[in-house]
């Protein structure tokens, strides 16, 4: 099998942001919140890539706080596509009732934008890590709720499923066997999609200081902080944005050729 | 009863109940969510007597959906309440900075949508082709960046290597129109930037999809040039697709101001808004975010009625 | 005569790039060197099945290549001057005007956006040939003639406002408008229902005569192009097979696979003697969930044990809705359903493990009908399991065994449907069918979608499996020379009634009611003149009436 070189890039960089992300603590120069040098340094051989408002180094925050962005982000994708993708396959087989509630909450819950709905939740709420992944989760579901039901409606109304019925198996053979393998490979390429866009939330609110809350730092945080420094030429605050911008570009471009390469096989073998 | 009329206003009449909903949602739903109001006012420390007493003044102790039709009944009547942070009159404070607003986005709108169009037209034109390539590359860098991220890149690009602009868009009443349009250059060049590739892409599929059609191959099998088949058989079927493409990128415009008037220290709804979440005022909260969610929905509502207005099936029933 | 040669194709090879999944693209050639002449004013049938190139080559005498397909080599010669070669402007004047192209899928084929006039007369205003009043006046003659209703405001309507067999004849129209030397007409009654498309023919056939122009007619039907083309090319594999007269075709085939597809479809089957039904359905009424009328009206037919019950009619006559209410998927309002001495529950929920197993059903889309991720062993194993409780090495000899009966050897059993040419897909389903051992099986248009050839093998293999098996089926289906080759007993159905029921012998012999009579002698008959006779026919007795 080949694969494009726009994805084995994707690929490749997605995993260096995965790995330095979990070995955080072995990889990481310094510790996350210790200053250790001057005020916005620029990059030497002691601080590869400078040092921030406060004199701490960067690629130490940028490593510590890539393993916050993306663990929230995986955590409240993940609660997404789990609750989602539930509740589209129980619209999409149960119909009738069930459906038409759960579509029409679906439907206000996305009459307004989701960034409007996060801010006015969290004017209330506490701003804790549970409570962002629980926000954005649960907002984000609505995608993913719309696709597997729309995937589910689908496949329910192929004659194999009829088929199914009429042969007599159950509800669980129906959903577990006859539709999800068929339906898993959008929801797969879908799930990418969903991770970016909740990189790109939580480092938005937190940009806006409604996400994660100091001492701990993610990449927009980390934006926030260091925003000031542009306007005297330091550019401190491009290197998490960088950062934001090359792992949501590289996971697109995994999403992308899963996508494409899910839709060439379509009605293929599962290999 | 025309078809096309009775859908216009059964969309129209839907949305209506739709943003009836999303009011009940922000007003109730957030009543619903753990916190308390009057202890987010006033902190941890707050002794139970001024808890108490703010909760009276408030009118918190009422039931909750008493509050709620009071509050609706202002809303319908403009008024909005006051802020609970600075005792200022909400609807006031929305009227001032509303026009900011609507000034950025529309100057973005204004820009983005020619420029869109035209890309997307060509990126359709050529498509698999060079052009479609550079311009659809360059699309998905931009699709993946969130609005500060490149507003950053911008600012440091636009006033640091290049130093053309002004970090900050300082606007002021009785500022002339020029020297508003001077101040707010560089946010409208990152508005700019989000929303077209959305736009652009959106526009290039809409047009493939038609252009994929079997009456495209009758016109090419006519014999007809292919300005024709684009402006005779192309245009009057896109045209819905792409209108609806244009409003609904509006509707998400609406959106990035409130994260690039913060970059840019801009005084204006969407800033407004944020101060008032850091500063948990709820009313305040509130009545934006019911702004908000009014224009969202009045656009996506404008959107179906194009939609439906320019199908041919529904204009001339059988 | 050289210059009455209008259409002169020698050495044509067409190719185009595939895209297989996972692998490089890689070149196929479509069709290779074919040759191909027209005089002025005649008529060229090109047949062949799905794969044979035809609809490819009948583009190539506009120099067109559908989807990327590119014309690589060979002369392509209209109107004396080399065209495949010639650079779009030189394209464009001819294409519309010299030739012009009337496609299977006309409803697709108009832009829904404009008036049927505007569109009929596009091309005469684009190419500068008439003015737009005179233009008018043509189309609206051309409507006349065609027998369209109303022809001087037929052309201020929009596509979706007119009927399918309507919008065909409106598209003959609009490609004969500009006048052109030739037209191609690429299946143009394919998709219309069997009494439509006599009509659709008929008017076809008058206007090509009317305004002598020439044609190549592309179909996969014999019996119907026999009715309009002078000569017919036979293809294969983009090659071409056989060429001659229409009546040599038909008659005095001299290739084999002309020889395979003229007898194609001829199956007889001698009717079995009366005896007494496995299924008994009696005074069946069913709607639809929130519809206010009902799609079967009161039906009462038998099927005895063992034998075969064509329920036969055109699209929106109620058959398909009549296998569901039987299935139990669409649960009657009145009547009662008896299968082996027992009343059927009419809700699909109430039926016994029995039930299930002894009425199978196949599909008309084999596609569609099994699930693409379970293997041919999986698909056809699971009825085993599911009903008899076979496992492991017992199930897969069961399975090996029915991929025996159903013709297919031992490797298949690993393979994935995406696999599988279209009648291996339908054999299959018919394992599938036959593994859960049932009474019944209800066939839904299960040959409609192959190839005659291979379509003639399923029919066969399914006569061969009932006489083994001593099986029923319930056989749907809109195609009369399927019911010859398959029926014992035949309903005939019509919004949603049996208008006529019986052995197959009554039923096929006169005297006849109006609608059986029109649906029997609309099917096309593999005779030069049919058409015309027919046409006549009915003629005279709508005077006589």
């Amino acid at each position: 099998m080949r694969i494009p070189v726009s994805a084995l890039f994707g690929l490749v960089l997605t995993g260096v942001f995965l790995f330095t992300a979990i070995f955080a603590q072995w990889i990481a120069p310094y510790p996350i919140d210790a200053a250790v040098g001057g005020v916005w340094e620029g990059p030497s051989a002691r601080f590869w890539l400078g040092t921030d408002t406060i004199g701490r180094d960067i690629l130490s925050r940028l490593i510590y706080g890539g393993q916050i962005t993306i663990f929230v982000a995986l955590a409240s994708s993940l609660l997404s596509f789990g609750l989602g993708s539930f509740f589209g396959f129980l619209a999409a087989t149960r119909g009738g009732w069930t459906d038409q509630i759960l579509s029409r909450v679906v439907d206000l819950m996305m009459a307004i934008p989701a960034l409007i709905v996060a801010l006015v939740m969290l004017s209330v709420l506490p701003l804790n890590l549970t409570v962002l992944i629980l926000v954005m989760g649960v907002l984000d579901s609505t995608r993913v709720f719309r696709l597997a039901r729309a995937v589910a409606m689908d496949i329910a109304v192929m004659d194999y499923v009829e088929a199914a019925k009429l042969r007599g198996e159950k509800q669980r053979w129906v959903i577990f066997r006859e539709i999800l393998p068929n339906a898993l490979s959008p929801l797969v390429a879908e799930f990418g999609v969903r991770f970016i866009f909740a990189v790109l939330f939580i480092s938005t609110l937190s940009f806006l200081g409604l996400g994660i809350q100091p001492p701990l730092a993610d990449w927009g945080g980390m934006v926030k902080e260091n925003k000031d420094g542009l306007i005297y030429g330091k550019g401190a605050a491009l290197m998490p944005a960088a950062a934001i911008a090359l792992l949501a570009i590289s996971v697109n471009l995994v999403a992308d050729w899963v996508l494409t390469r899910t839709s060439s096989l379509k009605g293929g073998r599962g290999g | 009863m025309h078809p096309v009329l009775k859908l216009v206003v059964q969309r129209i009449a839907l949305g209506l109940l739709l943003l009836l909903a999303v009011s009940a949602v922000i007003f109730l739903g957030v009543e619903a969510l753990p916190g308390d109001t009057a202890q987010a006012i006033l902190g941890q420390s707050a002794t139970p007597l001024a808890l108490e007493n703010l909760r009276e003044k408030m009118g918190l102790n009422e039931p909750a959906l008493t509050r709620y039709f009071h509050w609706l009944g202002g809303v319908l009547t403009g008024d909005l309440g006051t802020s609970l942070t600075n005792g200022t009159d909400i609807a006031q404070a929305i009227g001032q900075r509303l026009g900011n607003t609507l000034f950025l986005a529309g100057c973005a709108a204004v820009i983005s949508v020619p420029l869109a169009l035209i890309l997307g037209i060509i990126a359709a034109r050529y498509a698999g082709r060079w052009p479609d390539k550079v311009i659809s590359g360059l699309t998905l860098a931009t699709i993946s960046l969130p609005e500060f991220v490149a507003a950053y890149f911008v600012i440091y690009l636009l006033t640091q290597v290049f130093p053309i602009f002004q970090p900050v868009a300082m606007v002021f009443p009785g500022m002339g129109f020029w020297s508003k349009l001077h101040a707010v250059a560089l946010p409208v060049i990152v508005l700019v930037l989000v929303v077209l590739a959305h736009m652009m892409r959106m526009t290039r599929a809409a047009i493939l999809n038609v252009m994929q059609s079997a009456y495209i191959e009758t016109a090419e099998l006519k014999g007809l040039r292919p300005i024709q088949i684009i402006w005779r058989h192309a245009f009057p079927n896109a045209i819905a697709p792409i209108v609806s493409v244009v409003v609904l990128n509006m509707a998400y415009l609406v959106v990035g101001v409130v994260v690039v008037e913060v970059v840019f220290g801009y005084n204006a709804l969407g800033q407004y808004l944020v101060d008032h979440v850091t500063k948990r005022d709820l009313p305040v909260v509130q009545a934006v975010g019911l702004v908000f969610a009014g224009v969202y929905i009045g656009l996506n509502i404008l959107a179906d009625v194009i939609a439906i207005v320019a199908n041919p099936r529904l204009r001339h029933p059988k | 005569m050289a210059e009455d040669l209008l259409l002169d194709i020698r050495g044509l090879v067409i190719e185009a790039t595939s895209y297989p999944p996972g692998e490089p693209p890689k070149e196929v050639t479509l069709v290779h060197g074919v040759d191909l002449q027209l005089q002025r004013g005649r008529v060229l049938g090109l047949i062949g099945e799905s794969g044979a190139g035809k609809s490819t080559i009948g583009l190539s005498a506009m120099a067109y290549g559908r989807g990327g397909v590119r014309l690589t080599g060979g002369t392509i010669r209209l109107n004396g001057r080399e065209i495949r070669t010639a650079g779009p402007a030189e394209l464009r004047k001819l294409r519309g005007r010299e030739v012009t192209y009337v496609s299977q899928s006309a409803a697709a084929s108009f832009n829904p956006a404009k008036r049927l006039m505007d569109q009929v007369i596009e091309t005469t205003l684009a190419h500068g040939l008439m003015g737009r009043a005179e233009a008018e006046v043509r189309a609206v003659g051309l409507f006349r003639k065609l027998g369209l209703p109303e022809p001087e405001t037929f052309g201020q309507r929009f596509p979706h406002q007119v009927s399918g067999g309507q919008l065909q004849r409106a598209m003959t129209a609009m490609a004969l408008c500009p006048k052109p030397d030739l037209v191609i007409f690429d299946e143009p009654t394919t998709a219309l229902d069997v009494t439509t498309q006599i009509d659709v023919l008929a008017a076809i056939k008058e206007a090509i005569r009317d305004t002598h122009v020439a044609a190549l007619y592309i179909t996969h039907d014999l019996a119907v192009v026999a009715q309009v083309a002078d000569e017919i090319m036979v293809l294969r594999h983009g090659r071409k097979v056989e060429l001659g007269e229409t009546e040599q075709i038909i008659h005095a085939p001299r290739e084999a696979y002309t020889r395979a597809l003229v007898s194609v479809r001829s199956l007889e089957h001698v009717e079995k003697a009366p005896a007494p039904p496995v299924l008994k359905i009696e005074g069946v009424t069913a709607r639809y969930r929130g519809t206010g009328f009902d799609v079967l009206k009161n039906i009462s037919v038998d099927l005895p044990a063992g034998q075969t019950l064509a329920v036969v009619g055109e699209s929106g006559s109620g058959k398909s809705t009549l296998a569901r209410a039987i299935t139990g998927l669409l649960p009657p309002t009145k009547g009662r359903i008896t299968f082996a001495g027992r009343t059927l529950s009419a809700d699909l929920s109430g039926r016994t493990k029995d039930d299930l197993r002894e009425i199978q059903m196949i599909y008309q889309m084999a596609d569609t009908a099994m699930n693409p991720r379970q293997t041919v062993g999986t698909i056809i194993g699971r009825p085993l399991e599911l009903y008899f409780g076979l496992k492991g090495a017992a199930r897969d000899r069961r399975v090996q065994d029915l991929l025996d009966q159903i013709e297919m050897c031992k490797g298949f059993a690993q393979r994935f449907p995406a696999e599988l040419s279209g009648g291996q897909k339908q054999r299959v389903c018919i394992a599938r069918a036959l593994a859960a051992d049932p009474k019944l099986i209800i066939c839904d248009e299960v040959t409609s979608a192959l190839d005659p050839l291979v379509a003639d093998g399923i029919l066969k293999l399914l006569l061969n499996l009932q006489a083994e098996a001593h099986v029923a089926y319930l056989f749907i289906t809109h195609d009369l020379a399927t019911v010859r080759a398959i029926a014992d007993k035949i309903a005939v159905m019509y919004k949603g009634e049996v208008r006529r029921y019986g052995q197959k012998s009554d039923v096929l012999a006169p005297p006849f009611d109006d609608y059986t009579d029109l649906l029997l002698s609309s099917v096309p008959e593999m005779e030069v003149g049919w058409l015309e006779q027919v046409i006549a026919h009915r003629k005279m007795e709508s005077a006589g009436n």
